[in-house]
């Protein structure tokens, strides 16, 4: 096992995740410029089928970290990339929970709290846009893409409903030969 | 960061063991389908009543400032709290542990399919849903920033960095969200 691969997976995750705000799914345009563009470990489209299979799976938006170290480094790879997402801002959250009495009391988290979300919602629309182009190349997965977001935005349903229909769909007109 | 003294108790009086928060975080794994914001709630507040709303929105809210996945953190602070480090381990082990099987699992079923054209048609598809699903994540959390046309400049600024200039993560949040935060605190001071 190459221990230079673990220490640069090791790296990009933990440093990564501990400037995501807002969730894990900021990370991903960074995860994304990392694992293709900068180290090459895969092409857009292995990126792309990553990101569908953790997706699918039932789980926090980790299993996309975990998934990459596992196709990087094996076993041992996806360990390093689920610990170093999880353990450094696990650690963090520890202790503001603790000092959550004296956070709540203190002026700054209050002030924090009202400047992050413009923050959040613009990194999540950058989250989508850069997967966008990284997994959608036809305009079927533009109007699936699409169908989707709308769907969640109005029914507010669980999102692994608008995404089984858009997996039949997709299937279906395949087979119809488009 | 103060990390001293003991974690603060929540309003619940009986004891939550370690093994009820491994068995209970293996539930919000294992049926958090499509994102487990729905199962913890489920678990944490309605089935096993650890906590109640209010103190779980209040978990939340904090676990939204401190950086990484919300739920994760949410995990750690509410395990931390009834059975210290430990309990945090265990927690967290116990939210992992069925996703990442189920993972192994899907992604070696795939690996050995992804010859067929039904798969990969499924796995573009489901890539593409899950892109739309982040749309409508960003057009939920739009809503609210929509108000001030400052705070939607910041979040168009911070999507173009990011997004089409594709500017590291750590250089661009280093610089946005000390801007965010001045901006904040100047616009209370008016």
């Amino acid at each position: 096992m190459n221990v230079s691969v673990l220490f640069a997976l090791a790296s990009t995750f933990a440093t990564t995740a501990i400037v995501s705000v807002g969730g894990l799914a900021s990370m991903f345009p960074e995860i994304h410029r990392q694992a293709v563009n900068v180290h090459g470990w895969m092409t857009d489209g292995e990126f792309a089928a990553a990101f569908a299979l953790a997706q699918m799976a039932p789980g926090p938006n980790v299993l996309l970290m975990s998934l990459i170290g596992w196709r990087v480094a094996g076993g041992a790879g996806m360990l390093v990339a689920t610990l170093a997402t999880v353990l450094p801002t696990s650690a963090m959250a520890l202790a503001a929970g603790r000092a959550e009495q004296a956070l709540s009391r203190a002026s700054y988290y209050a002030i924090l709290r009202q400047s992050l979300p413009p923050v959040v919602v613009g990194l999540i629309l950058a989250s989508a846009l850069v997967t966008g182009r990284a997994a959608i190349d036809d305009w079927l997965g533009v109007a699936l893409a699409a169908g989707v977001g709308i769907y969640i935005s109005v029914l507010r349903t669980n999102p692994l409903v608008p995404l089984c229909i858009a997996i039949a769909i997709g299937v279906t007109v395949r087979r119809m030969g488009f | 960061m103060q990390t001293a003294g003991v974690p603060t108790p929540f309003s619940r009086t009986t004891p939550v063991t370690k093994w009820d928060l491994f068995s209970g975080f293996v539930m919000v794994g294992m049926f958090g389908v499509g994102g487990i914001a729905a199962s913890s709630y489920y678990v944490v507040v309605e089935k096993r009543k650890w906590l109640t709303a209010e103190e779980y929105a209040s978990v939340i809210a904090l676990s939204q400032v401190v950086p990484g996945a919300n739920l994760i953190n949410m995990t750690t602070i509410v395990s931390d709290r009834y059975q210290g480090i430990a309990g945090a381990v265990i927690g967290l082990s116990g939210l992992m542990l069925m996703p990442v099987l189920i993972l192994i699992g899907l992604t070696a079923i795939y690996d050995q399919y992804a010859h067929l054209p039904d798969v990969r048609a499924a796995t573009a598809a489901a890539a593409a849903g899950a892109v739309g699903l982040m749309f409508g994540t960003a057009y939920k959390l739009l809503q609210p920033v929509m108000h001030s046309p400052i705070a939607l400049g910041m979040a168009l600024v911070t999507f173009a960095l990011i997004g089409f200039l594709q500017t590291p993560l750590f250089g661009t949040v280093a610089v946005v969200a000390p801007i965010a935060v001045l901006i904040t605190i100047w616009s209370k001071r008016r």
